[in-house]
């Protein structure tokens, strides 16, 4: 109950709703090698079943678009399983199928990723189809017209039909002023409907090479057995530099932003606040990890603060809580949400979540909330590494973004060294009013 | 996920048909049979390869059964048990679970009230503990139960104006006017609203017992140490669930589409068909010929025609979704006001070519070869595979289902599914729902 509501008030853009790959990793001993042309391999070893999940990254995502291309990256996406000199358009999803296979794909600002889970008999045949999509893509007018309709469909599911979705759009758009991160990674409808097929090519010749692309693989499998089949697919394919990420940066923010929607679908109100915040890549990364920590003391759970006092004790709230990433490339935001009870206005809801922060701020948080947090944190490691693909997603969006092996590994380690002082001096530095955007979702009476 | 994602009841269709793999690729895994000393049975999968453990168990009966002015019971007492129970208050409790990274969670279904348990195995003596004192003296404080009760009526609230939960609900609501599974699992407003301690404790006390109960551990825990676990978490509940009886429900409705007004830029479309419960002799033919049908990932023939060739939706399935007492077959999509009709067409169109062409070998071949092929991937974490060990004892399967499972799927023949495909899927049969500001589609009469 608690965690559906709180979701629902999240309001976040699709990037982090959807795709917030766990930190919370822990130690998955991956093996690591590189391809002479560039290309790096990770490989976790999980012997639980005969079966492998089979991922390629790519080193692109919503934030490297160029103007007036937004939706692009994912547009790609999709059209990525259209075909290639050899494959006919949907043969790839056929064989997969075929084979007993199950894919997918997914974009964020940040990366774009596609991947197989599969027997490992049949890895070596899923290794050579999608190293034949890196470079051999092939795309007519009618398909890419066809699948633009799908992507707005998408975006109309997603977004339009969702006043609370809409919302977040807006809010993400304010926040950042100037970092391509204001963007949807679905895209502006007016833009989706005018990318062409020489925009998609474009991207993806730019983009999509071995340089710029990191393959996973997870499951029954060792290095040295997965080394030679990827210098064979993967390694084949003709070396080119890898493309630099150049995007525009943010100015300092100054002023405080609020942006509200008012709309008859509305039937639960929700308040937000979102502050620009460093990432472990970004601005002051030295607060990264205990920004981490204090959005878990904060507001992580039923037993978080701000729950406690907005639901629990003072009963004005449904739901409430706090969330921030450290994994992004370029600057992450620190988020807080809330839905007022039936009667509470949002004047009396805003007035406690600032004695709440005030509190935070100038009070920090105390040994216990510390400890208990850090053995939380830190045991989730434990429960990552039991799926197949928990740790192929971890360490490829790592990798992906600009993070190294390391980071992952030794998170467990960092976010147990992460001191009370630490996160006071975050806090101070982070929850300012003035590089924060305040939103509010309202009914609108109709009549 | 940003592409591709299908709907939740796709994905509950899957599982409630979980099956398992023989011959070739060994599923590698072994499940043992425990029962404590108290009687007490529990399916488990050693696994010592993470310090963790999963549990999963379910008591049959479910929402189906709320009584009376009290419809959203069953799914309260679920959002209730983790709120404080013996001596522990709603915060002491939480906080416990939380200090300790216990996750326990209940959830209410038409036809049962599951849970699942996960701890690191270091603390299992704990967490089980807590279960037991979850279900054997939950304290139902105002506090929460006022806290809860808010929550849930917001999601109702909420709900109320989401097109694609109008939709659902519709169509429920008249697939079975006069039967319980019309009646939303989250419940009704004023019924939630009523609701009270006694009822909660009435509920807890008639629902959780001894003979509804199934179990499914895997992980890092012995047999005989789950055997000691079983008595002191189950032990304690009485030994007969309140007697109950549910009727056969027979889908109501056939032919009649249903446009409710919303003005939004996507209309929500469900549909249903009568289709089969999960004992049928020909639940296999059903599901290898939904499979080419309507769930096959992204190569269904509904997804190829609805998405691949018109680019008229995003996400479009059909699956089969057996409940105790009724069967169905049901499917969605989402498409803009505009392409409503085209889609419509479209559906109905595949409806009746599957029913009087069928599939060919070639199709009929490729489905088997996913749907034996793509069975380890169940077994990819501790989670999905407690899940199985619940649902194949739910459905009466056999501890030696997974090892028979593929061979059934193999056994499906041309004529199978062709004959499964006439039986089922009868277009002018079919309920819909759209809700949206569709262009040209009205409601049937």
């Amino acid at each position: 109950m608690k965690r559906a509501l709180q979701i629902l008030a999240l309001a976040l853009p699709l990037s982090i709703a959807c795709l917030s790959a766990p930190t919370q990793a822990g130690v998955f001993n991956p093996d690591t090698f590189s391809l002479s042309n560039g290309m790096r391999v990770v490989v976790v070893e999980n012997h639980r079943v005969p079966v492998v999940t089979h991922m390629v990254w790519y080193n692109v995502g919503a934030a490297d678009e160029g103007q007036g291309e937004t939706g692009i990256a994912h547009f790609l996406e999709h059209l990525m399983f259209k075909g290639t000199n050899k494959r006919a358009p949907g043969e790839f999803s056929k064989i997969v199928a075929r084979n007993g296979g199950q894919e997918n794909a997914f974009t964020s600002s940040d990366y774009t990723a596609y991947f197989q889970t599969v027997a490992v008999d049949r890895l070596e045949l899923f290794m050579e189809m999608e190293a034949d999509r890196m470079t051999n893509l092939v795309l007519t007018e009618k398909v890419l017209e066809t699948e633009k309709e799908v992507v707005l469909e998408e975006r109309r599911s997603r977004t339009d039909n969702n006043p609370g979705a809409i919302l977040g759009e807006q809010v993400t758009a304010a926040l950042y002023l100037n970092h391509p991160y204001r963007r949807p990674v679905i895209g502006w409808a007016h833009e989706i409907k005018a990318l062409s097929l020489n925009n998609v090519m474009a991207f993806y010749k730019k983009w999509y090479a071995p340089a710029n692309a990191i393959l996973v693989v997870a499951g029954d499998i060792t290095a040295a057995k997965l080394k030679p089949l990827a210098e064979k697919y993967y390694g084949a394919i003709p070396a080119k530099p890898a493309t630099p990420r150049a995007r525009p940066t943010e100015p300092p923010q100054s002023a405080g932003r609020t942006v509200t929607l008012k709309d008859a679908r509305v039937r639960q109100p929700a308040w937000g606040r979102n502050y620009l915040a460093p990432s472990l890549l970004s601005g002051e990364t030295q607060h990264a990890y205990a920004l981490e920590v204090l959005a878990d003391i904060f507001g992580g759970g039923p037993s978080s603060r701000l729950y406690r006092a907005l639901v629990v004790d003072n009963q004005i709230a449904l739901s409430a809580g706090s969330q921030y990433s450290a994994d992004d490339r370029g600057p992450s935001r620190f988020g807080i949400h809330a839905s007022p009870k039936p009667g509470v206005s949002m004047a009396t809801l805003e007035a406690k979540i600032e004695e709440e922060l005030a509190k935070l701020i100038d009070g920090g948080v105390t040994a216990s909330e510390l400890a208990r947090a850090k053995k939380r944190m830190q045991a989730s490691a434990v429960f990552a590494r039991d799926s197949l693909s928990g740790g192929a997603r971890t360490l490829g969006a790592a990798l992906a973004i600009g993070l190294k092996i390391e980071d992952v590994e030794a998170w467990p380690e960092r976010i147990g060294a992460v001191t009370a002082e630490q996160i006071s001096a975050a806090a101070k530095a982070v929850l300012k009013e003035g590089r924060s955007v305040t939103s509010y979702l309202l009914t609108k009476k109709t009549g | 996920m940003m592409t591709r994602i299908f709907g939740p009841l796709l994905i509950a269709a899957l599982l409630l048909s979980a099956g398992v793999f023989s011959a070739a690729p060994a599923h590698a895994v072994t499940i043992e049979r425990v029962v404590s000393p108290g009687g007490i049975n529990a399916w488990l999968v050693r696994d010592h390869s993470n310090p963790i453990i999963s549990m999963r168990f379910s008591f049959r009966g479910g929402a189906a059964l709320d009584p009376k002015g009290r419809i959203g019971l069953a799914n309260m007492a679920a959002s209730m048990l983790d709120e404080g129970a013996g001596d522990l208050d709603s915060r002491t409790f939480q906080q416990r679970l939380e200090d300790l990274v216990i996750t326990l969670r209940f959830r209410a279904g038409r036809d049962s009230l599951s849970g699942r348990l996960v701890t690191l195995a270091e603390n299992g003596d704990t967490a089980f503990a807590m279960l037991a004192l979850a279900m054997s003296k939950p304290r139902f404080d105002a506090e929460p139960v006022e806290r809860i009760r808010s929550q849930i009526l917001a999601k109702i609230r909420q709900d109320s104006e989401q097109p694609g939960a109008i939709a659902g609900e519709t169509l429920f609501k008249t697939l079975f006017p006069s039967h319980p599974y019309g009646r939303p699992t989250d419940g009704l407003k004023d019924d939630v609203a009523a609701i009270t301690q006694a009822d909660l404790k009435a509920f807890t006390a008639g629902r959780l017992a001894k003979d509804n109960l199934i179990i499914g551990v895997v992980g890092d825990i012995k047999a005989d140490t789950l055997a000691t676990l079983l008595d002191s978490t189950f032990g304690g509940l009485p030994a007969k669930a309140r007697s109950w009886t549910l009727p056969e429900a027979d889908p109501q409705g056939a032919g009649r589409t249903i446009v409710i007004k919303k003005r939004v830029p996507q209309s929500s479309i469900v549909f249903a068909e009568k289709g089969l419960k999960r004992s049928d002799p020909d639940f296999y033919a059903a599901y290898v010929m939904n499979h080419v049908f309507g769930s096959g990932g992204f190569t269904s023939r509904l997804y190829s025609t609805i998405r691949e060739k018109h680019g008229l939706a995003y996400s479009v399935y059909a699956g089969l979704h057996p409940l105790d007492r009724a069967g169905l077959i049901f499917g969605a999509a989402g498409t803009a006001n505009v392409s409503v009709a085209e889609t419509l067409r479209l559906l109905r169109q595949e409806w009746a070519k599957m029913a009087k062409d069928g599939m060919s070998e070639k199709e009929l071949a490729d489905a088997k070869t996913y749907l034996t092929g793509s069975y380890p991937m169940r077994f990819t974490s501790s989670g999905s595979i407690a899940a199985m060990l619940v649902g194949i004892q739910r459905d009466n399967l056999g501890i030696d289902y997974m090892d028979r499972r593929n061979g059934l799927i193999e056994a499906v023949s041309l004529g199978d599914v062709n004959r499964a495909a006439k039986d089922l899927l009868r277009a002018n049969k079919l309920t819909i729902v759209v809700v949206g500001d569709p262009k040209d589609v009205t409601s049937s009469n």
